[in-house]
């Protein structure tokens, strides 16, 4: 039986294979040249496996070159920055914009919808003027703080909140934990479906972003990783694509190995938080 | 000490009346049900008492104190809620000690968030470990101390949230339908449970739910709520027996109490269809004549009716009647062995013992029944 | 009501209005400084002639707008980014359905290429833009070496200036394609298989017939979710062409984020930049807008 299924099952199976490699194309490509000596990517032969292997070579320049470790951590500080104020933020407004009657709580959701419209881009040139007048471009003040209101974040947790049970609050006021004790003892251990999930959205977003740290950041010292791949690219690197690819091999590494460890986990949350590119 | 004494109090949600100036005393020890179809408001009433509704007018007091203005954790009040409302993310353990460690421990010492307290003073974590077992030992909850309320079954889920509410020793315990979500066998044996409960701590307690067979098997005193009203507050018996209002003899009693169209004339002698029952009232004009279904009785003569269909309900039978001339339904209820006393089809006719027999003015108030007419044929 | 009712509930009200207001207070001042302000200063920006480092600044009302409107560069920029969203949306949308289908018929290798094509999304697109800069280049680019092979002469894919749009294109298609596929595969596990079932009992046996009766319409709130969303995300296109190609050759791959970042970070032509700005946020509105408007007149079953 199970045979017979597959024998038919075949074709699709195919067809996924083969538009599965086309998707992998630049990563395999990517990780082969990465491996090659140059005369043999300057040859442009089909053959994916390197004939002399220039692994050491071509990744040792990357760390020679560059302060990979460098960006990386300027990756970490900044996705873990950004992540700690916004869900700092975004957590108590989204429980009380669910679950309290205040004055305010009104426009208060109507501007997090109206935010909801607005893309990140619109408010970087007064912000990059702001920063500028205050000494702050070029660091991680500037890097992290315009990214710390995330009304994406408001709106999901509003959203999720309001889906825990009113008992569960009433039931905690009647044990004598006041608002702020229950939006950290109560409200946030049960919302880790929702806080994963932004969280990984958010870090995805954040890691891979280019646009912002372009604009405030010169130089390695703050560079994230987006931004390292840019430099290398320019500046050392110029054809030098066993390098570059190299270079480019790992900085992905990282978000691709968390994403394989927890590709579930991964696409749930980008795809549940997907209201926003 | 004092139970919870409840003055005049009224709330609107909107434009519609859910509370209409309810007053209700509940004495120190006493277990009173509220019971009523759904939104009658016996539940806005019970959270009004708790603190997480407030009320627009009136008062609330608990154990003497006006507690009308105060928040649900000044109160002094337990709950359980119909979804129980247990922390998911604390095990048994730790949700049923939530409400003493927020009493008996300082904020600082309730700092690392989630689960475990700083070492604060040994006496007060102590106490707390102590308390919290014996009232999951009286529960039978000792082992399942350390499962999260995902593991467990509705019925322990039940029991830690009455445990969390004993654990306090509260001055009131307030219940809110706290075996809707429990199957039927559980429910009967769970009813027995919480009397036990309640008598073991002596709290004024109040029961809301909307199944009548729940009020009466366990309440001291039931109150029958109807369209934000008190209709009658009285012992399960006398609600029974004696309901002081339509809408109480009607709403309590299962299957519902056959009620007749009837007419008193100026004597006060009462008349259904025409016919007169044998009974003779205060006042005149329309009434309603009232009678339970085991009351009705199979007779020669009497009010007649056409019987349409027999249930066997194994420990008794029902059968269910029209009113020969107008219709009305009527439901009999018979010991099985009585089956032979049924004529095989058709017509036949009713009596009832006259001290049984409920009337209703027009207005839905018990209307007094002076006395036995003298050509009272269908006295049985 | 009676006079006496206010102040016990009043009490209580201002308790949790204290509490609301005090939770959402970080988040509205955060809000206030990164994001209002900010976006209304932009609005400002718009109508004048400031430039960074410049000692003042002057209102010159609608001129940013008017120049704009003579600008080649702009009208450039603004045409290749209508065209960039005009190939991307419908190949990403049309392809992240199809890719659905696809894996939802079978129960094999579900997860596996749910995740193949997925990759892409969660990948630096910087360094995976420097990986298609070697895939695509005209001399020792694989793709040109294997077109060789069977004889084709491939063209510079990202230097010409008829090739370069359609590369930046294909390279956002493979960019959303995995998170429509994702998004799609939600929307087809919310179709009950009752349906299905259904359909095949009133006759709609091939799988055309019933994906025309059951999965297409079911799906249309999905569809218009993720039409607008790449749409929107399209529109976005930056990333690509900052580190491919700066917009060139001759301006045939500018687009609208990039001449915004071109005129206020490398001229410092803020208020120009902000008229830019505006109208790529009058785009995305517009694009909102439009999703509403469809939303409330069909697609509705659920």
């Amino acid at each position: 039986m199970p045979e017979r299924f597959l024998l038919r099952d075949m074709p699709r199976l195919a067809l996924l294979t083969v538009l599965g490699l086309v998707v992998l194309m630049p990563y395999i490509w990517m990780v082969a040249a990465s491996l090659k000596p140059l005369d043999e990517i300057f040859r442009a032969s089909l053959s994916l496996l390197p004939e002399r292997l220039h692994a050491v070579e071509n990744y040792g320049k990357v760390f020679a070159k560059i302060p990979v470790w460098r960006y990386l951590w300027n990756g970490v500080v900044v996705c873990g920055g950004i992540l700690f104020f916004q869900l700092l933020f975004a957590v108590p407004a989204g429980y009380a914009l669910a679950k309290l009657r205040f004055p305010g709580s009104g426009i208060a959701f109507g501007a997090v919808m109206l935010g909801l419209l607005v893309p990140y881009h619109v408010p970087a040139l007064p912000l990059y003027v702001g920063f500028s007048q205050l000494g702050l471009l070029n660091g991680y003040t500037a890097l992290i703080a315009p990214a710390t209101i995330s009304v994406f974040a408001i709106f999901l947790f509003r959203q999720f909140f309001k889906s825990l049970p009113d008992d569960l609050i009433h039931a905690a006021r009647m044990d004598g934990i006041g608002e702020a004790e229950i939006v950290w003892r109560i409200v946030l251990p049960n919302a880790w479906p929702a806080a994963t999930a932004f969280a990984i959205f958010s870090v995805v977003a954040h890691w891979n972003d280019l646009f912002w740290p372009l604009i405030v950041v010169n130089g390695p010292n703050y560079a994230t990783p987006a931004l390292g791949v840019l430099y290398f690219r320019s500046d050392e690197a110029g054809d030098d694509f066993g390098a570059l690819m190299a270079a480019a091999v790992l900085m992905t590494a990282p978000l691709v190995l968390a994403f394989l460890l927890a590709q579930r986990r991964f696409i749930e949350g980008i795809a549940t938080t997907g209201l926003k590119g | 000490m004092q139970g919870i004494a409840i003055d005049r109090l009224a709330k609107r949600f909107g434009g519609t009346t859910v509370l209409r100036g309810i007053s209700l005393e509940v004495a120190a020890g006493e277990f009173l049900a509220l019971v009523g179809p759904s939104g009658c408001g016996k539940s806005t009433l019970l959270r009004s008492i708790a603190g997480i509704e407030h009320a627009d007018s009136g008062t609330i007091r608990i154990g003497g104190q006006d507690v009308t203005g105060l928040r649900p954790s000044q109160r002094d009040v337990a709950m359980v809620f119909q979804s129980y409302a247990l922390y998911p993310h604390l095990t048994v353990e730790e949700n049923i000690a939530v409400p003493l460690a927020m009493r008996r421990l300082s904020a600082m010492q309730r700092l690392p968030l989630i689960g475990g307290w700083m070492p604060g003073p040994a006496t007060a974590r102590d106490s707390i470990t102590h308390d919290v077992r014996q009232a999951a030992n009286a529960l039978g909850l000792g082992n399942l101390l350390s499962r999260r309320p995902g593991q467990l079954s509705g019925g322990q889920r039940q029991r830690v949230a009455l445990a969390r509410a004993i654990v306090r020793r509260p001055a009131a315990f307030l219940m809110d339908e706290p075996l809707s979500n429990l199957d039927a066998s559980l429910r009967v044996q769970t009813r027995r449970e919480i009397v036990a409960i309640h008598r073991a701590a002596g709290v004024a307690t109040v029961y809301v739910t909307h199944d009548q067979s729940e009020a009466l098997t366990m309440a001291d005193r039931v109150a029958v709520m109807q369209a934000g009203e008190i209709l009658q507050v009285a012992p399960p018996a006398e609600i029974y027996a004696d309901p002081q209002d339509l809408r109480v003899a009607t709403f309590i009693g299962s299957p519902r109490i056959n009620t007749l169209p009837a007419e008193a004339d100026a004597e006060g002698v009462l008349r259904v269809a025409g016919q007169a029952v044998g009974l003779r009232v205060a006042g005149s004009g329309a009434m309603t004549l009232a009678i339970r279904p085991e009351d009705l009785q199979p007779a020669g003569t009497g009010i007649p009716a056409r019987m349409e269909t027999v249930e066997f309900l194994g420990e008794s039978l029902l059968v269910h009647l029209r009113h020969a001339t107008t219709g009305t339904p009527l439901v009999l209820r018979l010991a099985p062995e009585d089956r032979e006393t049924l004529p095989p089809q058709g017509e036949l006719s009713l009596r009832f013992p006259v001290d049984r027999a409920l009337v209703f003015g027009a207005d839905g108030k018990r209307a007094a029944v002076r006395s036995m007419a003298p050509e009272a044929v269908l006295v049985g | 009501m009676s006079a006496s009712l206010a102040f016990p509930a009043r009490r209580r009200t201002t308790g949790e209005a204290l509490a609301g207001w005090m939770l959402t207070a970080p988040a509205a001042l955060a809000y206030a400084l990164m994001l209002l302000l900010p976006t209304l200063a932009t609005i400002a920006l718009a109508f004048t002639d400031y430039e960074l480092g410049a000692d003042g600044l002057a209102w010159i009302g609608l001129d940013n707008f008017a120049e704009l409107l003579r600008d080649r560069g702009f009208a450039i920029a603004l045409r290749n980014t209508i065209l960039y969203v005009a190939l991307v949306a419908p190949l990403s949308v049309l392809g992240g359905l199809a890719l659905a289908l696809l894996i939802e018929t079978g129960t094999r290798g579900r997860a596996f290429f749910r995740a193949v094509f997925f990759l892409p999304v969660v990948s630096l697109p910087v360094a995976m833009a420097a990986a298609w800069q070697y895939l695509l280049h005209p001399t020792i680019g694989p793709l040109n070496a294997a077109l060789r092979g069977i004889g084709i002469e491939g063209p510079a894919w990202l230097s010409s200036s008829d090739t370069v749009l359609l590369s930046l294109a294909a390279i956002g298609v493979w960019e959303n394609i995995g998170f429509n596929l994702v998004l799609f595969l939600a929307g087809l596990t919310a179709i009950p298989r009752e349906l299905y079932a259904a359909a095949e009992v009133d006759g709609a046996t091939s799988g055309w017939e019933r994906f025309r009766l059951v999965t297409w319409p079911l799906l249309g709130p999905t569809t218009l979710f993720v039409v607008t969303i790449t749409m929107t995300r399209a529109v976005r296109v930056f990333d690509s062409v900052a580190v491919l190609t700066q917009g060139g050759p001759n301006k045939a791959s500018e687009v609208l984020l990039y001449a915004m970042y071109e005129e206020g970070f490398t001229y410092f032509r803020l208020g120009y930049s902000a008229a830019i700005t505006l109208v790529f946020l009058a785009i995305v509105l517009a694009l909102v807008w439009l999703q509403t408007k469809v939303l409330e007149k069909r697609v509705h079953y659920a």
